[in-house]
């Protein structure tokens, strides 16, 4: 009864960041998402290591392993942005600082997971 | 100011290490490597996209001294975010917040990483290494 907020923004939840659990429920979704795919990744790895190029490609331009990149790609790049996300928010406590990082980090995921979804989209189609 | 007993937070500089806030701490630092790590992933996919001279340039300039080093750190770093991350999401279940739990795990985690590295690295170099 001393909860001195309003009722309507008790009932929405969202709370001072104002998306209430949204990043926290990003953050564990691609995180387990990342367990399966970080485990596929290190094995796709670990076969194409003493093959050559023309094995590479092949092995990424079949189409689940494509599909399975696309995905993993997406999933690395968002769970990486909302990490050093909180990391900035905790640790820059320059104010100009930390919107400066939070905006890089944020045109690095975009831009490096469209580069990358790009050059395996170039390999699955062969172009 | 005697009188206010509210509690103080960790002062890092006087804390007694202890394996709960090494693996908190490292849990942030290994993601932290990791995100400058996806430089190497977009490298890699990008080159083998181009062509296989770009390619060719990619694998040789991973070949060198210091980037070995550093693949090692990058597949620890790796291992150890993927079991410490697995741990997390067991915590955030409810799980393993005993005292005593909370510090094994923290211990498991760490060996379980160091593992997975030798385990990786091994099978690289009975595999016969990278060309």
């Amino acid at each position: 009864m001393n909860d001195l907020r309003n009722p309507l923004q008790r009932a929405l939840g969202l709370g001072s960041a104002k998306e209430g659990v949204n990043h926290w429920w990003r953050q564990r979704i691609t995180a387990v998402a990342l367990v399966f795919l970080g485990l596929w990744f290190m094995a796709l790895v670990l076969m194409l290591l003493h093959g050559d190029y023309a094995s590479a490609r092949t092995t990424l331009a079949d189409p689940l392993n494509a599909v399975l990149m696309l995905v993993f790609i997406t999933a690395l790049f968002w769970h990486m942005q909302l990490g050093l996300q909180v990391v900035i928010e905790d640790y820059v406590h320059t104010r100009w600082l930390g919107i400066v990082l939070q905006i890089a980090v944020r045109f690095y995921a975009v831009l490096a997971a469209v580069l990358a979804a790009l050059a395996v989209l170039r390999i699955a189609l062969g172009r | 100011m005697d009188h206010t007993r509210r509690p103080l937070s960790p002062h890092l500089g006087i804390y007694r290490w202890q394996v709960q806030m090494v693996s908190s701490i490292l849990h942030r630092a290994t993601g932290i490597a990791l995100a400058v790590g996806t430089l190497l992933l977009l490298g890699g996919l990008l080159t083998l996209a181009d062509g296989s001279a770009a390619f060719a340039v990619y694998r040789s300039f991973l070949a060198t001294p210091p980037l070995l080093v550093l693949l090692i750190g990058w597949t620890w770093a790796f291992a150890y975010h993927l079991c410490n991350g697995v741990r997390h999401l067991l915590q955030d279940a409810g799980f393993g917040f005993a005292k005593p739990t909370f510090v094994r795990n923290g211990w498991v985690v760490v060996v379980l990483s160091l593992l997975l590295t030798i385990l990786v690295w091994a099978w690289i170099v009975l595999a016969g290494g990278a060309r």
